[in-house]
């Protein structure tokens, strides 16, 4: 390995932050995948990989991709949440790959909610 | 490079490890693998994450959730609960003692919440076997900006002015000892990295090098710039696989990338390290010790002046450092002198890594601003003392410290307090001591340790200190006379006036602080032979309360060499002719049972145990036959006994 200058070593920092993003704690959106056994029936693990794709494509760092149990509205499955910073929780239904692209594009990069994939806005009330 | 969903960051200490974290890790891999999503999450391997009393341990991230104990049987479960469901496992998360909720969320775990990184930034974080990942937690910006932008002297500048002192035991300010080296005109120089850590029960070093050993590396090759060094040795004791290996492959990749070596990162400066390993013995830590040690010599201190920084290895000028000291360094330089001034207190600056253990709920590493209270540590980060026992001392500064009591729980931890509590900082060893530990066990404890790594060099040192042995030996077995503990305190004082190196000035210190604070165990020793927290085993007995025996035979079935006598529902008793008093007895008999105790003083010499075996239910009837008035105390006069021989069982 050839030894680096000051700017090469910058360089790979900048491309070695994109390696542990993930610990570090700062984002600015969360997509929650419901993944109880009807989602997963439903082929939530497809929706998983579809929204992956597209946190990649995007380069975004920013993005956090969990998963969860059941929403409680297992005939409309595969769902997701989708959370930004200034908006509040929105629940996707009956998803497919091509309506996470739609989703991803809308929501998390342009910041305006995919109304027309929307069940409700805001979350269940705390009990 | 591929987006994952979760990174698991999973423990790799020396602790964890031991407790089968590469078990765990192999399960967990081939979980993932079976459900397809190997893409998706992966396993990293990380350095100590300190809360070494939960390990096997991990932390699941982004969502920062923290499981404990691990074992590969709860694998399975975990991986597709949380991994693929996305429904995390309370069973397997922390649950404080005082609450019965389990905590999901590391960062609300009262054990991190009180701490303050800045030695241990990337613990838990990173990939200590992997450059980029320190690179990316801003590794190696402190080289960035020193090489192009610093003048040797403005770096020592910086580091006076932050007030940084050292960590290795004396709290020397670090930015004059590298101005004294660097005055020098003799060269070649040398920074030496003191890794040695000495100290039983502490481990702060190890775990440094086990989960940043980049941030050791940056820190000296800043020194070495600073002081016009080329070369530099890290001393390092060969039981330390885990933490050399991890520095071996951070020096080599540290090389690949140009940032050891010749014309680092483009500069004029040439600087590499090697490591050498130490043995093991205590005195190699002490600085002139450790030099001889490298050159091949017999480690043995010799006399300061002239100090390493003005002749040291090689006959040369060389810095030495404790590797904390240097792990700090590249902060200092990246925030800024003011910045970590601002942290601690007056004279005591910026964090410190303790290793907490002993009696302490919270086993563990820690990393907390100077100055924070002993209370905090103790009772906040550390959780209180296991089966609520009462707090009664901790020893600080290792087997060369001194204890604090408990009613010096408010004390602030810095240097100059401690030393006027009679203890001191030392490398940051806290052993924690409950109701149950006795002082002048724990002053024969540490002398015991000191004897046996004396050097041999001087007089008072090596024979003084078997002396204190002596005397204290005689006061644990109940031979102790009036006079000692004065001898004691003269004696002590006279080695610390009369030995040359840290070794013999700081050894008395266990008897002195414990003989300041404790003085009445000591005379109930002397006087009483007695043993107040019943540890000494020559002024203890282990006994059967036939009141409360049930008869069950699992003291008889347990003890080592058949000492207990007794059949299924016969009170058992214990020969003392036979008892070696290890005490398994104790920890067997069931807490609700609780029939074996621990007799001392008169109670232990006039113990009178029953004569043969009498049948639970029998000694039931001849106890309530008494009306209640009875109880069989052994340590009761005369009438009591004669009592008890009428209702002996024939
Ligand atoms: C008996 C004895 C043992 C020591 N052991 C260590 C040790 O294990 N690690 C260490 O850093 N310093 C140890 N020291 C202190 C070193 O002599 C030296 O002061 C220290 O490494 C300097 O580094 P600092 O200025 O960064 O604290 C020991 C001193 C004595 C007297």
């Amino acid at each position: 390995m050839a030894k680096l200058t000051i700017d090469e070593l910058r360089k790979k920092r900048e491309e070695a932050r994109k390696g542990i993003y993930l610990r570090q704690g700062e984002f600015k959106g969360k997509i929650i995948v419901h993944m109880g056994t009807c989602g997963v029936a439903a082929g939530a693990r497809q929706i998983v990989s579809a929204f992956m794709e597209e946190i990649e494509e995007s380069g975004r760092k920013d993005v956090m991709l969990t998963t969860s149990g059941c929403a409680g509205l297992c005939s409309r499955e595969p769902m997701a949440t989708v959370e930004t910073l200034n908006t509040p929780p929105v629940k996707y239904i009956d998803l497919t790959p091509d309506k996470v692209k739609k989703i991803f594009k809308t929501h998390i990069m342009e910041g305006n909610i995919a109304a027309e994939y929307a069940i409700g806005i805001g979350s269940e009330r705390g009990g | 490079m591929a987006v994952r969903r979760i990174d698991l960051m999973l423990c790799t200490g020396t602790g964890c490890v031991a407790g089968g974290a590469f078990r765990i890790k192999d399960t967990i891999e081939n979980e993932i693998t079976k459900y397809g999503l190997q893409n998706e999450v992966s396993v990293v391997i990380t350095g100590c994450n300190g809360s070494c009393g939960q390990g096997p341990l991990m932390v699941v991230q982004p969502d920062g959730i923290f499981y404990g104990w691990l074992k590969p049987e709860d694998i399975p479960f975990l991986v597709q609960e949380h991994f693929l469901k996305g429904r995390p496992v309370k069973r397997l998360m922390f649950v404080p003692l005082e609450r019965k909720e389990p905590v999901p969320l590391m960062s609300n775990i009262p054990f991190f919440q009180k701490q303050m990184l800045i030695v241990l930034r990337n613990k838990g974080i990173i990939d200590p076997e992997k450059i980029d990942e320190y690179i990316a937690r801003d590794g190696y910006t402190a080289i960035e900006k020193v090489l192009p932008l610093m003048k040797p002297d403005e770096v020592i500048e910086e580091i006076m002015r932050s007030g940084l002192r050292g960590r290795g035991g004396a709290g020397f300010p670090t930015g004059r000892k590298w101005k004294v080296c660097s005055d020098e005109r003799k060269f070649p120089k040398y920074i030496i990295g003191n890794c040695d850590e000495g100290d039983p029960g502490a481990y702060m070093d190890r775990s440094l090098f086990e989960s940043d050993p980049h941030s050791v590396i940056e820190g000296m090759t800043i020194a070495a710039y600073a002081i016009g060094a080329s070369r530099g040795y890290i001393y390092v004791r060969t039981e330390y696989p885990l933490a050399i290996r991890r520095m071996q492959i951070a020096l080599s990749q540290a090389r690949d990338y140009g940032l050891l070596g010749k014309k680092i990162l483009g500069s004029d400066f040439d600087f590499d390290v090697e490591i050498r390993e130490g043995s093991g013995a205590f005195v190699c830590g002490e600085e002139t010790s450790l030099i001889h040690s490298i050159e091949g010599k017999s480690p043995e201190p010799r006399q300061r002046p002239p100090f390493p920084a003005q002749i040291g290895i090689w006959g040369c000028p060389t810095v030495i450092n404790n590797v904390e000291t240097l792990a700090t360094v590249p902060v200092i330089i990246n925030r800024g002198a003011d910045w970590f001034s601002k942290i601690g207190t007056a004279t005591s600056k910026g964090t410190k890594i303790f290793s907490l253990v002993g009696k302490i709920n919270n086993t563990g590493l820690i990393e907390v601003p100077m100055g924070i209270a002993l209370r905090e540590i103790i009772y906040e980060i550390g959780g209180g003392i296991p089966k609520n026992k009462k707090f009664k001392a901790v020893q600080t500064g290792g087997p060369s410290g001194g204890c604090i009591p408990n009613n010096l729980i408010g004390l602030p931890i810095d240097y100059e307090s401690l030393t006027k509590s009679g203890s001191m900082m030392g490398s940051g060893g806290m052993i924690v001591m409950d109701e149950d530990t006795c002082m002048v066990d724990v002053a024969k404890f540490f002398i015991q340790f000191t004897n046996d790594e004396s050097c041999g060099k001087c007089t008072a040192c090596r024979d003084g200190s078997e002396a204190l042995l002596e005397v204290l030996t005689r006061i644990s077995e109940g031979e102790g006379k009036e006079g000692d503990v004065e001898f004691l305190e003269e004696l002590g004082l006279a080695i610390k006036d009369a030995s040359m190196c840290g070794l013999g000035t700081t050894l008395p210190n266990p008897i002195l602080s414990t003989v300041r604070y404790f003085k009445d165990e000591y005379e109930a020793h002397i006087r009483e032979k007695q043993c107040p927290a019943r540890v000494c085993k020559k002024l203890i007995k282990y006994y059967v309360d036939p009141d409360r025996c049930v008869g069950c035979l699992l003291c008889v079935k347990t003890c080592p060499v058949s000492a207990i006598k007794g059949e299924l529902k016969y009170i058992h008793i214990i020969d003392q002719s036979l008892c070696t008093k290890c005490g398994q007895c104790l920890e067997i008999c069931p807490p609700r049972i609780a029939a074996v105790t621990k007799l001392t003083g008169k109670e232990a010499r006039e113990l009178q145990s029953l004569p043969g075996p009498i049948p639970v239910a029998e000694w039931k009837k001849t106890k309530s036959a008494s009306k209640g008035d009875f109880r069989f105390t052994p340590y009761r006069e005369e009438t009591d006994r004669e009592h008890r021989g009428d209702n002996e069982v024939p």
